[in-house]
């Protein structure tokens, strides 16, 4: 099975693997994310109703309410958190959801994980390398 | 990150365990972010209180214990010492003063006003508003500031020129103690120019256009900075209070500019710092009207339960003109209507006749909060209308009502009728 390796810079150390969830569409936190369920609840989003718990989630970053960080450190007190979170734009609500959520995460990749990861990859992620190694689905 | 002296202090306990805790947040806050060092700050708008639905469920360990996971990330309780920076608290989960709200919620008044008490005795001021610049907290231009709020954090930035980032509730919580935040994104000069240019197309000016405009343009931008060509009517704070929210919404945006009008921006090449924009976007008709139509997406029915005036929290000018628009007239049997300022504003609300016209009206005047941070809103509303397009975004995907958006006039005129007749004119 062929595996794809994807260097970045460590936002929140440790090691985790799961199943990819990839948006194209920035994510909400208060307002956008329910943390009693792990589903995304903002209308037009196109994971509506779609749970975040136990995947790597992989988005471009983090949007709206100032609120983000506390809905996904909710998440992890609910059980309801990603397992590891891969994303594009460095913001500081997406820097603290990282660092209060308490999963690993990585930022600033040599290639648009957006392009490479597609969902249900199997995703591997040591942060404190800075090292995500994904195993296609369709492989 | 490199540390001063003072901050290596705090981080090795100098100051008591919680100062230890908020200085170590703040540096695996700073590392996340890439940030080199701190900054210090002496003006923090925060949450303290357990207020929101899913922290009280927390609120019976106290409030050292909440204190310590909500606002500084760490598990082991740590007792909370005495603010060091000027701190304020922003909106709260219910306001304790109105039972139209309380229906049934004792216990979350009797936490509410005991988290009062103890944060308020730790020097942290009760101002219970999104909007803290309309009640005597207004930073000055070039002022390092750690606010959350992202409607407050964009008016803080682009209308003042004070700085901040979108702080979150742990990181002004570690603020507040330490006096300290990551030196990151608009805290350095250089992040604060425009990256895109937005040519508009049409005529921009009462409330409702501004609120559509800020829903559009978050959409477009997202987390970039925009400067505005071709806004000719000079706009005033209720207005780019409400164009800030929806931005800030329907996008991430923290900071524009508009020449002539927001303190950093003499002109539009000023506002790019001597580049050119990355890119140039129109709003135009077509524009205005996509994002009307995504602002009334929820809305089905006609019949309205529930008028809602006040997000971002009203000034007392838009209180005047809801109970101006009121007088001598009686809602619809079927609606609700509660009108939200700032609990210091309600004051000279009452002192200057709005409430009692209000109230003759049938409608209601609150303050603290908001239906979508309390989720509270009059019993059975399935359908509500609001000048808000903050909250006409945010209500239908917190509570599942649909909701409807446009003017002051348009609101007030279903509240007496039962019936949304609004539209984009």
């Amino acid at each position: 099975m062929s595996t794809i390796v994807l260097h970045g810079r460590k936002v929140v150390g440790g090691v985790s693997e799961g199943e990819a969830l990839v948006t194209r569409e920035t994510v909400s936190g208060w307002g956008g994310f329910d943390p009693r369920t792990g589903k995304v609840v903002e209308t037009r989003h196109e994971l509506c109703g779609i749970s975040l718990k136990d995947k790597v989630l992989v988005f471009p970053g983090a949007k709206g309410s100032s609120g983000w960080s506390q809905y996904f450190h909710l998440a992890r007190l609910a059980g309801t958190a990603p397992k590891a979170i891969l994303y594009n734009r460095t913001t500081t609500k997406v820097a603290l959801g990282a660092v209060v959520m308490r999963v690993p995460a990585v930022t600033d990749f040599d290639s648009d994980p957006l392009d490479i990861i597609e969902t249900g990859d199997w995703v591997k992620v040591d942060a404190d390398r800075g090292v995500v190694e994904i195993t296609k689905k369709s492989a | 990150m490199k540390l001063t002296d003072d901050e290596q202090r705090m981080l090795d306990g100098g100051e008591g365990p919680a100062v230890h805790r908020a200085m170590d947040l703040l540096v695996r806050y700073g590392e996340a972010l890439g940030a080199e060092r701190l900054v210090p700050v002496n003006n923090v708008c925060g949450t303290f209180v357990a207020a929101g639905p899913m922290i009280r469920e927390f609120a019976s360990k106290g409030n050292d214990a909440i204190f310590s996971e909500f606002n500084l990330d760490s598990t082991e309780r740590v007792e909370m010492p005495q603010v060091k920076a000027y701190t304020c608290h922003l909106v709260m989960g219910i306001d304790s003063k109105h039972p139209e709200m309380n229906q049934g919620l004792e216990e979350t008044v009797r936490i509410q006003k005991e988290g009062e008490k103890f944060f308020g005795a730790k020097g942290v001021n009760m101002l219970a508003t999104c909007t803290p610049y309309q009640v005597g907290n207004v930073p000055v231009m070039g002022e390092h500031c750690a606010w959350m709020e992202s409607s407050a954090v964009i008016y803080c930035n682009a209308v003042l020129g004070a700085r901040t980032n979108t702080e979150g509730r742990e990181s002004t919580g570690a603020a507040s103690i330490t006096g300290r935040i990551p030196y990151f994104g608009l805290h350095i000069p250089e992040n604060r120019v425009a990256t895109h240019l937005i040519d508009v197309k049409v005529p921009v000016d009462d409330m409702m256009d501004w609120g559509i405009l800020g829903y559009a343009i978050g959409e477009m931008v997202e987390e970039d900075i925009p400067a505005f060509r071709g806004l000719v009517a000079q706009p005033n704070m209720i207005k780019l209070k409400h164009f800030g929210a929806a931005a800030a919404s329907s996008g991430g945006v923290e900071m524009y500019h508009i020449p002539g009008v927001t303190p950093e921006t003499r002109s539009e090449e000023y506002a790019f710092g001597g580049r050119a924009p990355l890119t140039t976007l129109v709003y135009g008709e077509a524009e205005r009207r996509i994002a009307y139509e995504k602002l009334n997406s929820t809305a089905k029915s006609h019949d309205v339960d529930f008028i809602m005036l006040g997000c971002p929290h009203n000034s007392i000018e838009q209180v005047g003109l809801a109970a101006r628009l009121l007088e001598g007239r009686r809602l619809s049997a079927n609606t609700s209507l509660w009108v939200f300022t700032p609990r210091a504003l309600k004051e000279v609300a009452d002192r200057s006749g709005y409430t009692a016209l209000i109230e003759a009206a049938g409608g209601h005047v609150l303050t603290d909060t908001c239906p979508a941070i309390s989720r509270i809103m009059p019993k059975d509303t399935k359908v509500v209308a609001t000048d808000s397009a903050k909250q006409a975004h945010y209500l239908p995907a917190i509570t599942g009502v649909q909701a409807w958006f446009g003017s002051v006039a348009d609101c007030v005129e279903a509240a007496v009728s039962g019936r949304w007749n609004g539209g984009l004119r």
